[in-house]
């Protein structure tokens, strides 16, 4: 898993709900959208990005819905 | 050539209404007003002699033969233009009607050949069984010729260029049928009377062949000739059928209703089914004519199978290739993990068929991945209409499109792609209806006989959710919303968010102009139309899905709907034109990664435990890979072997470089197929598939209409597909018990709520079901969400933001020039099977569409041979000069694997689906050296 595309295409899942008006929403939206979807070897992939320089490639939405899946995986 | 054992009861069925009585040789008669004599009598058994009439077309009062005499009036009326009126008492027989009808026989058969037993129509010939039935004994006239009954054509040169069907001018009696049929009941008008008296005859466009002429193949000329005037091309060679049975077609999504015509096991021809109800009786070129690949002699019949895929092939037993493939798939899950496999199922395969391969995936392998080729073209649908509407499934039945006012075609082709419900559409707009067609490139549907389109936003590919969003600013701006639906039907805070979010000055159409490239007069007149309409419909396909924003634009199209309160009744709705015929079924059945049967979320742990109960075993909870995943875990390593059922990924996905890398990563790849397609040549295992005149099962069309497939010859192979998987299984150490695909489908309505009250008994006692079909509505759904959106919190539908987001797919000074791609009526999708046809005599090549000014500019000439080159690679394919596409745009079919359209698109996907972006990628366009 090329965790280069991960990102791209968390990214385009978060630019879909950072239009939201609720942010606290869109972040849960963004992890419910990658828990329901996305396989967990992706999800594992893509989360090895927080705390990297990588990170600076998220989508604020997306780096806070990361973070609370890896929270939540912890 | 008119089909038998089916009564035709002359004129088409008038709508439910006021009912008359009336009497018709003495018998009492009850019929909706308006219907004619014919059928009335029809209707109760009485047959009246008819040469120009079917119920396929309106009446036209030509042949004299239907002539009845009616108590208190004067003459002989013809019973196809005399409708029943209330007290009416008829006589269809009297001697005077009989002298009549024999004079008018005598002078038909006085210009007709005599050649009856050696004729085509031999048996099947209406002509024929009219002069029976009149009692004709001899024929007067003509007696001065040297062979009376050919007193004129006798010369005549019969037409052959068409593969299907001849052409024999000496035949016709000039009655009109295949004109009108080809006028009402297709809608191309490719057909005419020339000349006058004798001389007169049926002649295609401005009296070319047929194959030159605008004739599409339909068929319908051909089905309703009375003569063999036109007729099959099969049944001149074969003769007459003997025994027929129904079944549906594997094209399209329509997924019309087939009699396949049968001599033993062979068939003879293919009839549209009169009661089939998603096509009533109509039928497209590929459905009536192109079936002779299922015995094309590329078919491949034995199991092979090979160690390294540069090994040749090696035929083997069915169980030695089975046990091949299930030691490999095992080898594989011992040494990386259960995840390590996964399965591909196809849009093409049967409901049951597609339910089995994702239950081999969830018992047998262990996990969830399993895919379906919806991913690529309408995982969407299911996403979008799931979140706005509560269902991933359209809104509405084909026959629904009969009371729209206002039709919008949205990235559809449905003269190309869907060409039976095109028929229908065309039909409504003839009679009225106002067309709106969203699209880059100027499909058939904006201008053709008799139709236009009163709009044509001709957008840059890739806008769709730019022009949905400053339509929907337009409708509430405007003061067009339906407030009682919204304030009824929808979540309220959803709905204030979203009229918000659309009322926003960025919106507007104005603004978005630059974007879209469509002038903001022309979304602004559409949306009012659209808006304003008693009842208006959307009608959209892979032109909406197949983007980066493919989800946002379906959520975008349901907004809209449900914004003017155009839901839940006839007429109106969100209607995907699904690609192939069962992409609707594979989807419903658990073909997802992330969903079981019926969609429900392998997270729900109250469903995963009734299917673990049913299955005796543990169903994983996480989702599993999407197809797109699979080929980049295989690329890493740790996805290694694929079982491929009835899907080609090597030819239809994007990308071609990076999946034929992936196939070639890995260490199994089992290949179920006709043919031995582009990914075979990365398998190892090679396994026979049945087509679907070989098996039995049932598939769901675009309208959730389920309808039976049913076996009309033995399985080439030895086994039907869903056999195979039943024998993988059992090689697997999973054995499943099922003595016919009824027994499989009683599974699935056992588990699957929509699916409840689905049989083999009930689709056979009512022709097809749409579901939801349960106890709460037995008899099926025809249109949903009535009442309510029943799969959404407090039953309200729920509008969403749709920000447009311009795809990552830019032009630059490299790539200047758009790419997007579609199909040809004439073939269908990767080409499997309908380049193994005559259909390769209508389209034998993709073509690259561009348009005169680029050409010119690049120095391009009709017919010269161009490169194509994207940043994912590069193709060479022949050059069309047209204005059907924009200045920018280019366009291209994807039917033949050297053509190499998926060399060149891109990576990029529909983010919340991975639905690849087929519809968007910059290239190049370039004249090859010695073009």
């Amino acid at each position: 898993m090329k965790r280069d595309n991960l990102i791209r295409m968390a990214n385009g899942i978060g630019a879909f709900f950072e239009a939201m008006p609720d942010r606290q929403q869109a972040v849960a939206d963004v992890a419910a959208h990658l828990r329901r979807t996305w396989e967990p070897r992706m999800r594992v992939e893509i989360l090895k990005s927080l705390g990297t320089v990588e990170e600076a490639q998220l989508k604020p939405v997306v780096r806070d819905a990361l973070l609370a899946l890896a929270r939540s995986d912890a | 050539m008119n089909a038998p054992q089916t009564i035709d009861f002359g004129t088409p069925r008038v709508g439910a209404g006021d009912t008359v009585r009336l009497e018709i040789d003495g018998i009492a008669v009850d019929v909706a007003a308006g219907t004619s004599l014919l059928r009335a009598a029809a209707e109760a058994g009485v047959m009246i002699p008819k040469l120009c009439a079917t119920d396929f077309v309106k009446p036209f009062g030509s042949c004299r033969l239907c002539l009845v005499e009616i108590e208190g009036r004067k003459g002989y009326p013809s019973s196809c233009t005399t409708p029943a009126e209330a007290g009416m008492k008829v006589r269809t027989q009297s001697p005077q009607l009989a002298k009549l009808r024999r004079n008018v026989m005598e002078l038909y058969i006085s210009d007709h050949p005599l050649d009856c037993l050696t004729c085509s129509a031999n048996g099947n010939c209406e002509l024929q069984t009219m002069a029976g039935v009149v009692g004709l004994r001899e024929v007067r006239y003509g007696k001065g010729d040297p062979t009376p009954g050919e007193n004129h054509y006798v010369d005549a040169v019969k037409d052959e260029s068409n593969p299907y069907f001849s052409y024999d001018p000496g035949k016709c009696i000039v009655c009109n049928l295949c004109v009108r049929a080809c006028e009402e009941q297709q809608g191309t008008f490719a057909l005419t009377i020339a000349g006058r008296g004798f001389g007169s005859r049926v002649t295609a466009g401005q009296g070319e062949s047929f194959l030159e002429s605008d004739c599409v193949s339909c068929g319908a000329c051909v089905q309703v000739c009375p003569t063999a005037t036109l007729m099959e091309k099969t049944v001149i060679a074969k003769g007459q059928a003997e025994r027929s049975v129904t079944t549906t077609c594997a094209y399209c999504g329509v997924g019309c209703g087939l009699r396949a015509e049968m001599k033993g096991s062979e068939v003879v021809r293919m009839l549209p089914w009169k009661d089939g109800r998603a096509n009533e009786g109509h039928a497209c070129v590929k459905g009536r004519f192109a079936w002779g690949y299922a015995t094309h002699p590329d078919r491949i019949t034995k199991p092979m199978i090979r160690t390294k895929i540069s090994d040749p092939w090696r035929e083997v037993s069915w169980d030695e290739a089975l046990a091949y493939a299930a030691a490999e798939f095992r080898r594989i899950q011992a040494k990386h993990g259960r995840n390590a496999i996964g399965a591909i199922v196809s849009s093409r395969c049967t409901n049951e068929e597609d339910y089995l391969v994702q239950k081999l995936v969830r018992t047998a392998f262990g996990n969830n991945n399993v895919d379906t080729c919806a991913r690529v073209c309408h995982s969407p649908t299911g996403y979008g209409l799931k979140q706005t509407l509560g269902e991933s499934a359209g809104t509405q039945t084909f026959k629904s499109v009969e009371q729209a006012d206002v039709i919008v075609v949205l990235g559809a082709n449905p003269s190309d792609a869907h060409p039976v419900f095109a028929s229908r559409l065309k039909r409504r707009v003839r009679e009225g209806a106002r067309l709106i067609v969203i699209d880059p490139r100027e499909i058939d549907l904006v201008s053709s006989p008799h139709i236009w389109a009163e709009h044509h936003l001709k957008l840059r590919p890739g806008t769709n959710v730019a022009v949905l969003s400053a339509m929907a600013h337009v409708i509430v701006s405007e003061g067009l919303v339906d407030e009682a639906f919204v304030a009824e039907r929808c979540e309220a805070k959803a709905f204030a968010d979203w009229r918000e979010f659309v009322l926003r000055p960025a919106n507007s159409p104005e603004a978005l102009e630059a974007a879209s490239g469509v002038p903001a007069a022309a979304v602004r007149a559409a949306a009012r139309l659209y808006a304003t309409a008693d009842n208006a419909a959307i009608y959209y396909g892979l032109g909406v899905t197949e983007h980066s924003q493919g989800s946002t634009a379906v959520i975008a199209i349901a907004n809209l709907a449900m914004a003017t309160g155009n839901l839940g009744r006839e007429g109106v709705g969100v209607n995907p034109l699904r690609g192939q015929n069962n992409v609707q079924g594979s989807c419903d059945m658990g073909s997802f990664p992330h969903e079981l049967p019926g969609y429900r979320h392998v997270s729900d742990t109250v469903t995963r435990a009734m299917f673990e109960r049913d299955w005796g075993v543990e169903i994983q909870s996480e989702p599993g890979l999407r197809i797109p995943n699979m080929f980049e875990a295989a690329l890493d390593g740790s996805f290694l072997g694929l079982y491929c059922q009835g899907e080609d990924p090597a030819q239809s996905d994007p990308n071609t470089q990076h999946v034929t890398a992936a196939l070639a990563a890995m260490e199994c790849v089992v290949v179920q197929d006709l043919f031995l397609n582009e990914t075979a040549k990365y398998a190892h295992v090679f396994l026979p598939g049945a087509s679907f005149l070989e098996k039995d099962g049932s598939f769901t069309n675009a309208e959730r209409r389920i309808s039976r497939v049913r076996r009309v010859m033995p399985p080439l192979a030895g086994m039907a597909d869903w056999e195979v998987t039943l024998a993988l299984s059992k090689a697997l150490g999973y054995e499943m018990h099922y003595g016919h695909p009824a027994e499989i489908m009683d599974e699935i309505a056992r588990l699957t709520p929509t699916f409840a009250g689905v049989s083999y008994a009930k689709l056979e006692r009512e022709g097809s079901l749409q579901w939801p079909c349960n106890d709460d509505a037995p008899g099926g759904t025809p249109t949903m969400h009535v009442d309510e959106f029943a799969g959404l919190r407090g039953g309200k539908g729920r509008f969403l933001i749709t920000q447009y987001v311009p795809t990552d797919e830019k032009i630059t000074r490299r790539f200047p020039l758009l790419l997007t791609t579609g199909r040809v009526l004439s073939q269908y999708n990767v080409g499997a099977q309908t380049r193994r046809t005559a259909n390769t005599n209508f389209y034998a090549a993709d073509l690259l569409e561009i348009h005169p000014h680029d050409a010119e500019e690049r120095g391009i000439r009709e017919g010269d041979r161009v490169g194509v080159e994207s940043r994912a690679g590069k193709t060479v394919l022949p050059a069309t000069l047209t204005e059907r596409v924009q200045p920018g745009v280019v366009y291209t079919t994807f039917h033949f694997p050297e053509s190499g359209a998926n060399v060149v698109t891109t990576d990029n996907s529909d983010w919340a689906t991975n639905c690849p972006e087929y519809k968007v990628t910059a290239v190049q366009v370039s004249r090859q050296s010695g073009a």
